[in-house]
């Protein structure tokens, strides 16, 4: 199928499924205040859009910020654990054993330490973006082709070095595959951060809307949150085109 | 310490959970300085062995390896996708700590003299499968060793540009003299390169016959006395086979 034949699909897909839901809502037997009609939400993303975009911002502003963290953190981290065979047998089970933490326990606990500002936001996205960036980037480290490094310590390059010309270069494409993983499921993280206890924010939102029965509202900021958690892999998959351009053509090492 | 003096050399190898595999055994080889061993063997005789002890890049369970510095060109290029055919020439001095600027000005020279000019700036995606094999070469020459140690440097091209390459390399190397050991397990492409030829057994690896290419160059696949060696050296590998 050619791309543009792809992306038609897509569209026809999530058509038909608005257009399911809006005829469930409209003629099935269910409160309209229990499930609005997408007419309905759309309805409340226009006449809310002050309110939606000042917690959407905030929403933002957490992912993007915990994003970073987790990237230059999660990028480090695989470079350390890369060059320290000690390091990655001690540490690499404990980060693991950090991805089963169940966060939704966790969250109200860190509010309790860190309070309702930022802080805790940070600790969860950063919790859950950290492993995925790490992973693949080790994983990327790993793979880099035995014969170069021969080739390289015929060239008598230093440890180093050899990390700075070809390891960390070849590593770039697994930062981007785990930041892709990493970016929907911070969306998710600052969710349950901000119910966990804040002022602000699209989850916070949804969490005073459902018990006023606003439920409009509270579609309207899943639409937003899960948008904006696709804007941000598309802009990481454009990033990614364009500054390692060499992970989709054929690989520069192999033969022709 | 002069060329390459392998002297009964034996590796073996030892899997965790398979049986030990003897790549070398009572391996013997000889290059004189600015001389050109070519080595062939059947696949799996442990040639690539034989340059990786060179290279330094294992040691001998048995005998002895002395050789000079050896740089290795794998018969992959391996050339880094990311980087110029500029920067992946100049790869050698890069890693040693010579500034980008300076080791592109070194490199550059190269690319007229080897047919390249203008296509400094090309990602290796871009280029021919000889054009990556030439800029896979003249970042071995510029890690500045006295030993090349080039294992099947051309196998993974298609037949013709095998032919035209080799004929290159001929040429470049006459030009740039330098101890080579060529692994291949084409026959003609040792005869041609090479001012002698070393036959391996297979598995264990040893040097089972030795013929001295005593033809004027440039020699072709065609020449009458590229042809009778040709036989001579195929008499030797069936021999052993």
């Amino acid at each position: 199928m050619t791309r543009f034949g792809g992306l038609f699909a897509a569209a026809a897909i999530v058509l038909a499924l608005f257009g399911a839901w809006e005829l469930y809502a409209d003629f099935g037997p269910v409160d309209p205040l229990l499930l609005p009609a997408p007419h309905d939400v759309a309805q409340t993303l226009n006449e809310d859009r002050a309110l939606l975009w000042d917690n959407f911002t905030v929403t933002a502003g957490e992912v993007l910020l915990g994003i970073l963290v987790a990237g230059v953190a999660g990028f480090a981290s695989a470079i350390a654990l890369h060059l320290s065979l000690t390091l990655r047998r001690s540490t690499y089970p404990l980060l693991v054993s950090s991805q089963t933490i169940p966060i939704p326990l966790i969250a109200p606990l860190l509010v309790v330490w860190l309070g309702f500002g930022i802080a805790p936001k940070l600790v969860i996205i950063g919790l859950v973006a950290f492993f995925p960036i790490v992973v693949t980037t080790l994983d990327a480290l790993a793979r880099v082709d035995p014969d170069t490094l021969k080739l390289l310590r015929t060239l008598d390059a230093p440890r180093l070095r050899v990390l700075r010309h070809v390891e960390l270069p070849a590593a770039l494409p697994g930062l981007f595959s785990g930041a892709k993983v990493a970016v929907a499921i911070a969306v998710i993280g600052a969710v349950l951060a901000e119910q966990a206890g804040s002022d602000a924010g699209l989850g916070h939102l949804v969490q005073q809307a459902i018990p006023q029965l606003e439920t409009a509202r509270a579609y309207a900021a899943v639409m937003i949150l899960s948008a904006f958690a696709i804007l941000l892999f598309g802009l990481l998959t454009l990033a990614e085109r364009l500054l390692v351009p060499w992970a989709h053509n054929p690989p520069g090492g192999s033969n022709r | 310490m002069d060329g390459v003096r392998v002297d009964g050399v034996e590796r073996i190898f030892r899997g965790r959970r398979s049986a030990e595999v003897v790549a070398l055994r009572g391996m013997d080889l000889r290059a004189a300085p600015g001389e050109i061993v070519a080595v062939v063997g059947a696949s799996g005789c442990g040639k690539s062995t034989l340059l990786e002890l060179i290279c330094g890049l294992q040691t001998p369970d048995a005998g002895s390896v002395a050789a000079d510095p050896a740089v290795l060109m794998p018969q992959r290029d391996l050339l880094l996708p990311w980087a110029s055919a500029l920067d992946n020439a100049a790869l050698a001095l890069r890693v040693r700590g010579t500034s980008a600027a300076h080791a592109r000005e070194q490199a550059r020279p190269w690319f007229e003299r080897f047919g390249l000019g203008g296509f400094e700036n090309a990602r290796p995606a871009a280029l021919s499968g000889g054009m990556r094999q030439r800029v896979a070469f003249m970042r071995t020459l510029l890690a500045g060793k006295p030993v090349l140690a080039l294992d099947e440097p051309f196998a993974a091209l298609d037949a013709l540009t095998r032919q035209e390459m080799q004929g290159w390399l001929a040429g470049a190397l006459a030009d740039e003299p330098r101890t080579v050991v060529l692994v291949t397990h084409d026959v003609e492409e040792a005869i041609v390169l090479g001012d002698r030829v070393v036959v391996m057994s297979p598995r264990p690896g040893r040097a089972v016959a030795e013929l001295d290419v005593e033809l004027s160059r440039p020699r072709h696949r065609t020449d009458a006395g590229v042809v009778a060696l040709r036989e001579r050296a195929l008499e030797a590998l069936g021999a052993v086979v």
